[in-house]
């Protein structure tokens, strides 16, 4: 083992110190804003040139076994042996550089972004947390040690998303996605609890090995098992049905939705898919699920994409799309795509928040400068931005550019592999080409509905309003830094995995080898011919640049009224505006029925009325009316007695004598 | 430190230092009622004080009864003095002295009226709670039972809320109906094991040893004792005693009620009920029926807690959903599913005792229960937010906290024997979520503070006394659960091997020995 590989746990508990010190300087020091930063930043620095030094430790000693580290015996009960142990391999390295980068910059990018606000210590003290857990997420050398680092992020995302709290929807939109996440959680449990049941360990190594031997390919229990993990990521990573908290997440300080809801947390359920992508390729049929959710769920958000004015909610559709690819991608079994598609789209995605949070960060000073309370983040509202902040502007097109599939840029290549590697199994099963339809008509619709959004954004004429207009301007540099680090990611992060066609193609596959290489043989094999390949790069530029030409062309930003004047919505456009009523339609269905459940039968019904009303106290009153008999007999009259007497002799001898 | 207390002789001593100093120190109380809490609560540290040791000398290596005692009491009926502690009576013992000196900080300004006589009240049932945990006797046992039943009754109705003799009445008797039944079968099982053995005793062990003569009444004598227990844990439909009296009685007596009392119930089923008949307990109908509470209560508490508008109340309907895992890990009657049940019990006391304590600062600030009259105060009261958050958390069962390792080891276990049931109980996640959540943010976000809460000062100097061990335990047993679960395991194993003695097909826990052994 590389010996900087032993100091993993550093990585680990930097971030963790740092919660400590920020978390108590929120109590004794909260305007100590200065202390904040350098402990915030400086532990996301350091952290991350560990990481990297890790990363490069790996890169000169790839015989591909993982690096196991044990740390302490967590929970040893009979044959359930569960250690604190962390497991370094090829992909945990690579989630390790993205976890601690792209967190390095949003921190940095927070410093500005955050810097009036009066809960500044707290904020970076939970920044902080989220990551602890996200690297124990991806470093977990076993099903538990995920699940805590699964359940924290969740946590921090709870606390983050309801940062300002005392605004409702923002407590409710946190507390909906701890619980949504929960449902989620419910399956990775129940796949836990069959997978110790029938391989006897929840260490992965030993899992994996085992499940040759334990399961049958295609069966029933290899099946519930994958489909419930597959539960659980549609929780953490808002699939289909579970997406409906990640919108309203966006209640969160913009950095967090870019940390927390776009690059790291909510790619979990990929990377569990990866990590245990031996077992999903042992039952094809799960894997089909996940291929077809993640199809189906990147068309359905990228529709609902299209009608947006909230430009944090544009974005937050557009995570759950592109989060579709991924699931489409490890669906397929193209493991190592799906893991390039995370990580490009971890460059791009952050760079588009942190960008939509430059402008909102503007557009918020601005109306608060005139003391007008507009939407900060509707786009009708802006307007013609690039002329203030072209710094913005213009590395937000580049981010588009990727996300729309331009040739060159990091996402062309991350989601022209996923849709070529879905066209290649299409040649076994025809589903495959449908979704690999499904897959290209969602291309479509993101290149439109991106362009619109930053056509809507920074050109035609500014809609702000007169005044406010004077106090719009670029944000300072240590905000716009990061974003041009990010820039060169979206642009330079297709060369980690260039297509077969190409020289120096598939280096992160073959780096991912080692990780995917067990599934192997259970998967079916995706090959394509170089014809079909340069036809399906052909194909994918053509809607990109159809997607963004349309809206170019038929957009028309200049007709467009600031929000308090805009018409309603009608027809087709209010039912995407309005999300489908999705949200509409689970409080109708779910939680209404459940609270009066609760409420009115369990409590008031059960509870009060059966047990305590007919069972409790009716045996008391009963008690009581035997006595109060008995008392109405005892009225201490001789006369009264001596009847009753006389009537208990003749019905005694009676009885006594018989017939 | 181990041969220090050896060479105190603490092991012959511990466990009646443990029976009487609450009693000299009760005593201390009435006779100086100027400085009545504080007496209490130096005598409620002493005792835990001593207890402490307890963790050093309990030897884990062993299944069997340690620092047992033995003295002969009334020899003409075989009732003897006879005490010991194993891996299930250890935490109980030190879940209850650990927790006794929070309950008295905890009523320090709250308790007003008749003050000596709370105090004295609150030490007398200690000694009650401890001798039920430490009592091989079953005669000894049923005293000590009902020993703790008047104190609280008292508690409840002298100083309880708004219905406080509504509620002592009906915690009186629903638990003294099981109780008597409960008698009436310790008397017969001696009497029948006197008849056929001529040793007329009351010893656990002799008892046990020799249960195969009641067989023909096993089925009415395990209804009396499950009764007895049922109501005590409390499963649905034995619970509605619970919301009231956790709701009437004072923040001491909700900390103790649900802190300990209720794992009266579960530890009598774990000592008594199923090692005597296990092939009672453990009959399909039987164990189906009792599975099906144990899921019922899971969810059924949770759901009803979820709508609560009173915060005690809430927090009560969440005991009954905390114990139904309990009693589904008891039932499932693997290795991991006992073990887990045992910490379930251990970390509810530490949380809900936590959650009744914050419960009572915030009645003591507001005086209200009522959810809806808070809101937003995690802007006046960051302190009191962080760490309500946290035990809330714990309640929740989030990994890193002591609810995590007893829930899941419950449910991983129960899962071996029970999968339907464990997959139902495992919903309860998500209840648990959503009732406790919500309860946070109503109290603690959504507005600015009203103004009556913004003036609400945050936790003081002794409140933060009484809640930073509680958070202690709550990360200890979250983070290194190990030294707890290997002084249980040998005890849960105890349990399992006895219960499965008569149920061969379905006892893996040899089997997965033997294994082992091979690899």
């Amino acid at each position: 083992m590389p010996e900087i590989v032993g100091w993993v746990w550093l990585v680990v508990l930097l971030p963790f110190f740092g919660f400590l010190a920020n978390g108590l300087l929120s109590f004794v020091a909260p305007r100590a804003k200065t202390a904040v930063s350098v402990v915030g930043v400086g532990v996301l620095v350091a952290s991350f040139g560990l990481a990297a030094g890790i990363f490069g430790g790996l890169l000169g000693h790839s015989d591909g076994a993982p690096f196991i580290l044990t740390f302490w015996h967590w929970i040893p009960v009979g044959d359930l042996q569960v250690d604190v142990a962390f497991q370094v391999d090829q992909l945990s390295a690579v989630m390790l550089l993205v976890v601690t980068g792209v967190g390095m910059l949003i921190h940095i990018f927070s410093v500005g972004y955050m810097r009036e606000d009066d809960g500044y210590a707290r904020y970076f003290a939970y920044l902080n947390l989220f990551v602890f857990f996200m690297l124990v997420l991806v470093l977990g050398a076993n099903f538990p040690i995920l699940f805590v680092g699964w359940e924290g992020v969740g946590l921090c995302s709870y606390l983050l998303i309801g940062f300002w709290y005392t605004e409702k929807v923002n407590a409710d939109a946190g507390k909906k996605a701890f619980i949504m996440n929960r449902i989620g959680d419910f399956g990775f449990l129940i796949a836990m609890f069959l997978i110790f049941k029938t391989t006897g360990t929840l260490v992965f190594t030993e899992v994996f090995g085992l499940a040759p031997e334990t399961f049958a390919v295609d069966g029933p229990t290899i099946t519930a098992i994958t489909l419930f993990l597959f539960l659980g990521c549609t929780g953490k990573s808002a699939q289909i049905p579970l997406y409906t908290w990640l919108p309203d997440a966006m209640a969160g300080p913009t950095p967090v939705s870019a940390l927390i809801h776009a690059a790291t947390m909510v790619t979990a359920g990929v990377y569990l898919i990866a990590r245990t992508n031996v077992l999903f390729a042992m039952a094809p049929l799960s894997s089909a699920v996940v291929a077809i959710v993640g199809a189906v769920t990147a068309l359905w958000a990228a529709s609902i994409a299209l009608k947006q004015w909230d430009i944090k909610k544009v974005l937050a559709y557009s995570t759950i799309s592109q989060l579709g690819y991924m699931f489409l991608g490890v669906g397929v079994g193209a493991v190592a795509s799906g893991i390039f598609h995370l990580v490009t789209h971890a460059f791009f995605k952050a760079l588009l928040f942190l960008g939509s949070g430059s402008v909102i960060h503007a557009m918020h000073r601005a109306y608060s400068a005139t003391d007008r309370h507009e939407d900060a983040q509707d786009m009708r509202n802006m307007g013609g931005l690039r002329r203030w902040m072209p710094w913005t502007a213009g590395v937000m097109w580049i981010a588009t550019l990727a996300i729309a599939g331009i040739p060159g840029f990091s996402g062309f290549f991350s989601k022209d592999e996923i849709l070529a590697m879905t066209f290649a199994r299409g040649h076994d099963e025809v589903l495959y080409y449908v979704l690999w339809g499904v897959g290209t008509l969602a291309s479509l619709m993101t290149a439109f509905y991106m362009t619109r959004m930053m056509l809507y954004t920074f050109h035609g004429p500014n809609r702000t309003g007169e005044r406010e207009r004077d106090h719009l301007h670029e944000a300072p540099w240590v905000m716009t830094a990061p974003l041009l680090v990010l820039a060169a990611g979206s642009v330079l992060g297709g060369l980690l995995n260039l297509p077969h066609v190409l020289p120096f193609h598939g280096w992160l596959t073959e780096w991912f080898a080692p990780v995917t290489g067990l599934g192997e043989f259970y998967r079916a094999e995706m090959h394509l011919e170089a014809g079909t390949e340069w036809s399906l790069l052909g194909l994918a530029t053509l809607i990109a640049a159809v997607g963004i030409f349309v809206a170019v062309r038929f957009l028309r930003p200049a007709k467009l009224q600031p929000a308090a004047e805009a018409p309603e919505e009608t027809g087709f456009g209010k039912v995407l505006f309005r999300k489908y009523y999705i949200d509409e339609l689970y409080d109708l269905v779910i939680v209404r029925p459940l609270v009066w459940l609760s409420d009115r039968v369990l409590w008031r019904g059960v509870d009060v009325g059966a047990i305590d009303g007919a069972g409790v106290d009716g045996s008391a009153r009963l008690a009581r009316g035997i006595g109060a008999i008995g008392s109405w007999l005892q009225t201490g009259q001789v006369g009264t007695y001596i009847f009753i007497f006389v009537i208990g002799v003749v019905v005694l001898l009676r009885a006594v004598s018989g017939p | 430190m181990y041969d220090l207390l050896t060479a105190m002789g603490y092991q012959r001593w511990i466990i009646q230092a443990l029976l009487v100093i609450p009693v000299i120190a009760a005593a201390l109380v009435l006779a100086l009622p100027a400085s009545a809490k504080q007496v209490a609560l130096w005598g409620a540290l002493a005792e835990f004080v001593v207890s402490i040791g307890l963790w050093w000398v309990f030897d884990p290596t062993l299944a069997t009864m340690q620092f047992e005692f033995v003295a002969p009491w009334i020899p003409a009926f075989g009732i003897d003095y006879r005490v010991g502690i194993d891996g299930i009576s250890l935490f109980m013992v030190l879940l209850t002295t650990f927790t006794m000196p929070l309950a008295v900080l905890g009523s320090w300004k709250h308790i007003k009226t008749r003050v000596p006589g709370f105090y004295a009240l609150l030490l007398v049932l200690t000694t009650g709670m401890i001798g039920v945990f430490v009592a091989l006797d079953l005669f000894l046992f049923y005293v000590f039972w009902e020993l703790m039943l008047i104190p609280m009754y008292f508690i409840i109705g002298v100083w309880g809320g708004g219905r406080r003799i509504y509620a002592a009445i009906k915690f009186f008797i629903y638990t003294f109906v099981g109780s008597l039944l409960m008698l009436v079968a310790i008397l017969t099982i001696y009497h029948l094991v006197g008849r056929e053995t001529d040793i007329y005793s009351f010893n656990y062990y002799h008892l046990l040893a020799n249960i195969e003569v009641a067989r023909p009444w096993a089925g009415w004598l395990f209804a009396a004792f499950a009764l007895a227990f049922a109501i005590k844990v409390p499963m649905f439909p034995f619970h509605t005693w619970l919301p009231d009296a956790h709701v009437e009685a004072p923040t001491a007596g909700s900390v103790i009620l649900a802190g300990i009392l209720l794992k009266m119930g579960t530890y009598g089923f774990l000592r008594f009920a199923v090692p005597f008949f296990p092939e009672t307990a453990l009959d399909p109908r039987i164990s189906a029926v009792v599975i099906t509470l144990a899921v019922v209560s899971v969810i059924y508490g949770a759901l009803v807690a979820m709508v609560q508008p009173d915060f005690k109340k809430l927090i009560a309907y969440s005991s009954v959903s905390h114990l139904g895992f309990v009693m589904l890990g008891i039932w499932a009657a693997t290795i991991q599913s006992v073990q887990g049940a045992i910490i379930v019990m251990i970390s509810h006391g530490v949380s809900t005792g936590a959650l009744f304590l914050l419960a009572g600062m915030m009645y003591e600030r507001r005086h209200t229960r009522e959810i809806a009259a808070f809101g937003g105060i995690a802007r006046v009261m960051p302190a009191f937010a962080a760490i309500l958050t946290l035990v809330a958390l714990s309640s929740i069962g989030l990994p890193g906290t002591n609810g995590f390792i007893g829930e899941f080891l419950v449910l991983v276990g129960s899962f071996e024997t029970h999968p339907w049931a464990t997959g139902i109980a495992t919903t309860g996640v998500i209840f648990a979520a959503a009732y406790l959540l919500w309860a946070i943010q109503r109290l603690l976000y959504n507005r600015e503070p009203s103004e009556e809460n913004a003036t609400l000062r945050d936790l003081s100097g002794r409140e933060f006394a009484i809640l930073t061990p509680l958070v202690v335990m709550i990360l200890w047993m979250g983070l290194y659960p190990k030294p707890f679960l290997e002084r249980i395991e040998q005890s849960a194993r105890w349990f399992v091997v006895q219960v499965h003695e008569v149920d061969a097909p379905r006892f893996r826990l040899a089997a997965r020995e033997d294994v082992e052994e091979q690899r």
